[in-house]
């Protein structure tokens, strides 16, 4: 059974009063995830990334078609998948007058993680935040902050994760060790991966296969390797550009 | 310990955490309470002064309204404040996202409410005692009645008021702070609901505070304790619980399907 299974999911979000009907946000995807694969989930700005992820983890509720989340239904059984599912955006903040340990153990307790102080240990080391545990989350670096959210977003060993833009405004030294870390980390706990980014080099560097998304659709999908080669392109941003700007689909058709 | 129970203490550990950081914080839950009461106290002392036989009564009774009103504007603002910091901390999706289930949440709300407004109002009812002289709990075991029906009466209107910070975002959050407030003038806080025009006394009678009120003068003025009224206000508190939690259960999944919870705090 794959971690995910998403099947012609669309939303179309309620018009605003006297507004005309809006397109939709998203139309009709459909993939299935396997257990320990990390994918990418590409595409340009409104192209329905957001909406997508928000969608899988339950924040919003789909127009129309079904995803199940490492065998739940997430229209009945959200809470199930849930427990067994994180994510880590930087968009989404932790409070920032708690402490590193406190923000982690508010998430060992909402995730009922078993002997709690031993795994914010664990991960601590892991993630190099054990001299960070005492210091508010308000008071640490971008670079600081990431790894954070990454501990948070690993609290419960989860079996499917969901990052959204896991490196952006790191430098490229923080940003490189985050992506090493995310590398092994993959490869070590078998947990399946969908990754949304604008970062093409770390799309290409940790995922195994991409989905690229325009206008709420999936215009194609495949490897690195095999999209590159495909549009007969150097490296995958290229092929965004392609895609985005419609410059290249008669290749792809 | 269960893990239900123990996602509601999840949330409340966030709250607790906070306040174990910062002194001003726990200040500031104690400063209007108290200010309140020295201010009512001096005026009950006064009133009391002008007319020695029934004035001690009466401002007893006003003393008592006081701090028993200050339990349901606490409650009231501890549930719907410790939303609105999740909200102002850019949390909120993190929650969402986590296995707490939305009665899970009201649950940890209503135990931040509980413990706010013990907080908030015992400091204010041990200065009562020692500057006035007037201990509200000298009615009696009935008290702890009051004092639930309130908390109960305040989480109602504080679901309420969440569920409309659902519907409109953070734009709505000064209901938080001001709309208890509004209910005031029909609680029979200070008078008797008899003192109401007549078309307004089935308003004020629909309020569970109001009977409270009414209980709580009866206990002061005659020493009786007017069961009827209790009950009538826990009732009352039931209905209007119900109507919040489905009120507070279709904005929380209409903001679903809006997609509200994404940018709540925007």
């Amino acid at each position: 059974m794959p971690a995910l299974i998403v099947e012609n999911l669309r939303k179309t979000y309620p018009p605003r009063r006297g507004a005309p009907p809006p397109r939709p946000a998203v139309d009709g995807l459909s993939f299935e995830l396997p257990i320990g694969e990390t994918w990418g989930l590409l595409g340009g700005n409104g192209a329905g990334k957001t909406t997508t992820i928000a969608m899988l983890l339950g924040l919003l509720v789909p127009s129309g078609g079904r995803i199940l989340a490492l065998g739940h239904d997430m229209a009945t059984d959200r809470f199930a998948a849930l427990a067994r599912m994180n994510f880590s955006s930087p968009y989404i903040a932790l409070p920032h007058r708690l402490s590193v340990a406190e923000n982690l153990r508010i998430y060992a307790h909402l995730y009922n993680v078993p002997d709690m102080e031993h795994r914010i240990a664990t991960l601590a080391e892991d993630l190099e935040l054990t001299d960070l545990l005492d210091r508010p989350a308000g008071e640490l670096s971008a670079g600081q902050k990431t790894r954070v959210a990454l501990a948070k977003a690993l609290i419960n060993r989860p079996a499917l994760l969901l990052l959204d833009e896991p490196t952006a405004s790191l430098d490229p030294d923080t940003g490189d060790w985050v992506r090493g870390w995310l590398e092994r980390y993959s490869a070590e706990s078998g947990c399946a991966i969908l990754l949304a980014s604008h970062n093409m080099a770390e799309v290409e560097r940790l995922c195994g296969h991409v989905l690229m998304m325009k206008q709420g659709r999936i215009l194609d999908q495949g490897s690195p390797a095999a999209l590159t080669a495909g549009y007969g392109r150097e490296d995958l941003e290229q092929v965004f550009l392609d895609i985005a700007r419609g410059t290249r689909a008669e290749v792809v058709s | 310990m269960k893990p239900a129970l123990r996602r509601v203490w999840g949330l409340v550990y966030r709250h607790v955490s906070l306040y174990r950081r910062s002194w001003p914080r726990l200040v500031e839950l104690m400063y209007w309470p108290v200010l309140q009461m020295v201010v009512w106290g001096f005026i009950s002392a006064y009133i009391a002064g002008l007319q020695p036989s029934g004035g001690t009564l009466a401002a007893g009774a006003l003393l008592g309204a006081v701090l028993l009103w200050e339990v349901a504007l606490r409650s009231q603002m501890g549930f719907a404040l410790s939303f609105l910091e999740e909200i102002w901390s850019r949390n909120l999706g993190h929650v969402f996202v986590s296995p707490l289930r939305p009665r899970e949440l009201v649950a940890a709300l209503m135990s931040m409410s509980i413990l706010r407004t013990l907080v908030g109002v015992l400091p204010a009812m041990l200065l009562a005692w020692l500057f006035y002289g007037f201990g509200l709990f000298s009615l009696g075991p009935v008290i702890v009645g009051f004092f639930a029906a309130l908390l109960m009466m305040g989480w109602a209107v504080a679901m309420m008021v969440t569920a409309l910070i659902l519907r409109h975002g953070a734009g709505a959050e000064a209901l938080a702070w001001s709309v208890l407030f509004g209910l005031t003038p029909f609680s029979a806080v200070f008078y008797p609901v008899a003192v109401l025009p007549a078309w307004l006394q089935p308003v004020a009678l629909s309020i569970p505070a109001a009977h409270v009120f009414e209980g709580m003068r009866a206990a002061l003025l005659t020493g009786q304790v007017a069961w009827g009224h209790l009950a009538a206000a826990f009732a009352l508190d039931g209905v209007w619980l119900v109507i919040a939690a489905m009120v507070f259960m279709r904005q929380f999944e209409g903001a679903r399907v809006r997609g509200a919870l994404l940018n709540i705090g925007e």
